[in-house]
């Protein structure tokens, strides 16, 4: 089958996409897919995809970073199971995770619900506050309006609580 | 009132005995969240005493929740390996929560309400998942009831959150809203129409994955795909949530157009293919877990196309769970050999189609 971008080449790449919520196949060349940003290959999973980037092979070349000071994980414990020992290992190995974070999830900064326990910072609650007018916002567009009441009365609790 | 170590009874199977929307190929919604404490590691580093402070942490939480049902805790340490199977069939808990240490004591534990499907797995891979399980399709609603329950808890307890980040996670993959939202599908039009690559692809190419009936690690089997979303950080709950739900519905559209196709094209192929499996699971003397499995799915099928009046959708979900090993050891009082199974399996499933005939 051609390519159904070209109409030149072989279209050997079949490519699934959504476009407007509907699903389509179109068989592209890899000129056309890669221009369409689709790799030749299917991304690999993101657990070998981390476990490949913290190889030893690669490692190597940089010095080993000193045991979690909290929990006393390394990177090598890290890299045989793929899970941190404790939340202080995010602060501790942060220059190596920040890019693996990255490369698994596509967006290094979470936007989601913010969260601040008991006795925290007045700027704080202000960030929270904020982030549920977001939410609400977003509810209201979507038109998910029972999500919509829910998360104004959370604001206006948080208001009275200031 | 929060009760501990009580009956198993039927608890945690609402998702099997409801119908839901779209159950005739949507079988079930999950939603759950992970939830590290500050100020202790992680429970597979952690001392056989943290877990316990933990365990009991969690526990004073959940008795200061006002305005709540009753709560059933489940340690799983107490429970027999009889039990623990009960509940994994169930799909209440992980292997994870229910695997012995390698030292010490787990203090890993269930909380399930016990008028919803909501509930806690303590001391699995993070301190708190945060779940729930309903029939059939309903991403939205299952996603608010675990966020109200989050909300509560997160006054109550110090959870571990960076502002960069998000929540903290013992896996990378979860870290950020710690959110994995999942549906489980019944796909056999996309199967036997050989169109189920094309999706799962697709489905990969815009961030989610899918995984058989038990999750994580778990084969396909039945014809039953468990969709969820692969990334966690950078992007809102809400987003998430629709995406998915999105994504999903167009799967079910998918399917629905594969069923038509060959209903159209092949009636009867898919006929005696419906009959012949409803006949064998009727009368057949021994069955293996795989073979119900797929027996199941075409009768499922021949249900939804309405090939077949019996019988009703809520006795095959119920077939599902009752007709598994664990299940099916606890019925006859004692562990079975694997023959005793499959013969105990094709017993209850010819008397579960039987009473549906009636």
């Amino acid at each position: 089958m051609e390519c159904q971008d070209c109409g030149l080449r072989d279209g050997k790449l079949q490519v699934t996409t959504i476009v407007d919520g509907e699903m389509k196949t179109l068989h592209l060349c890899s000129e056309c897919a890669a221009k369409r940003g689709v790799p030749d290959e299917l991304p690999p999973a993101p657990l070998a995809d981390f476990l490949a980037q913290l190889s030893p092979d690669q490692a190597g070349t940089e010095e080993q970073s000193e045991p979690c000071p909290y929990c006393g994980l390394t990177e090598g414990d890290f890299r045989v199971t793929g899970r941190l020992g404790c939340s202080q290992c995010y602060a501790h190995f942060e220059p190596q995770l920040r890019a693996l974070l990255r490369r698994i999830h596509g967006a290094p900064q979470h936007v989601g619900k913010l969260y601040m326990s008991a006795g925290s910072e007045a700027g704080d609650r202000v960030a929270k506050l904020s982030a549920m007018r977001r939410r609400l916002s977003r509810a209201i567009e979507t038109e998910d309006f029972e999500l919509a009441a829910e998360l104004r009365d959370r604001i206006h609790e948080a208001e009275e609580a200031e | 009132m929060i009760r501990v170590g009580g009956d198993l009874g039927t608890h945690g199977l609402g998702w099997a005995f409801g119908d839901g929307a779209e159950a005739e190929i949507v079988i079930s919604t999950r939603v759950r969240l992970a939830r590290n404490l500050q100020g202790f590691p992680f429970p597979a580093r952690s001392s056989e005493d943290d877990r316990a402070r933990v365990l009991k942490t969690v526990r004073a939480a959940l008795k200061a929740l006002t305005a709540v049902p009753d709560i059933d805790i489940w340690e799983i340490d107490e429970l027999d390996e009889g039990q623990r199977d009960l509940l994994l069939e169930r799909r209440v808990v992980s292997r994870e929560l229910i695997k012995d240490p390698s030292g010490g004591a787990s203090h890993a534990a269930l909380a399930l309400w016990s008028d919803d499907e909501i509930g806690i797995m303590i001391n699995e891979e993070d301190h708190l998942r945060i779940q729930a399980i309903t029939g059939g399709s309903s991403l939205e609603e299952t996603w608010r009831q675990v966020d109200r329950l989050d909300e509560r808890l997160g006054e109550l307890l110090a959870f571990a959150f960076h502002h960069e980040y998000g929540f903290l996670t013992a896996c990378p993959t979860n870290v950020g809203t710690g959110l994995r939202a999942s549906v489980l599908v019944h796909l056999p039009g996309l199967v036997l129409t050989k169109e189920i690559h094309k999706v799962l692809e697709g489905i990969g190419q815009v961030g989610l994955t899918y995984r058989g009936l038990h999750g994580e690690g778990s084969e396909v089997v039945g014809n039953l795909f468990q969709i969820s979303n692969q990334t966690t950080l950078g992007k809102q709950e809400e987003d998430l949530v629709n995406h998915l739900t999105r994504v999903v519905s167009k799967v079910v559209d998918y399917e629905r157009s594969a069923r038509a196709m060959m209903l159209r094209d092949a009636p009867g192929v898919l006929e005696d293919k419906v009959w012949r499996a409803y006949g064998i699971l009727r009368h057949a003397r021994s069955l293996s877990a795989e073979e119900m499995m797929n027996l199941l799915s075409a009768v499922r099928l021949g249900l939804s196309l309405k090939l077949l009046k019996t019988p009703r959708v809520q006795t095959l979900n119920e077939i599902l769970v009752f007709g598994q090993a664990g299940h099916l050891a606890f019925a006859a009082g004692g562990s079975l050999g694997d023959a005793e199974t499959d013969g105990a399996r094709s017993a209850y499933v010819r008397t579960r189609l039987e009473a549906d005939e009636a």
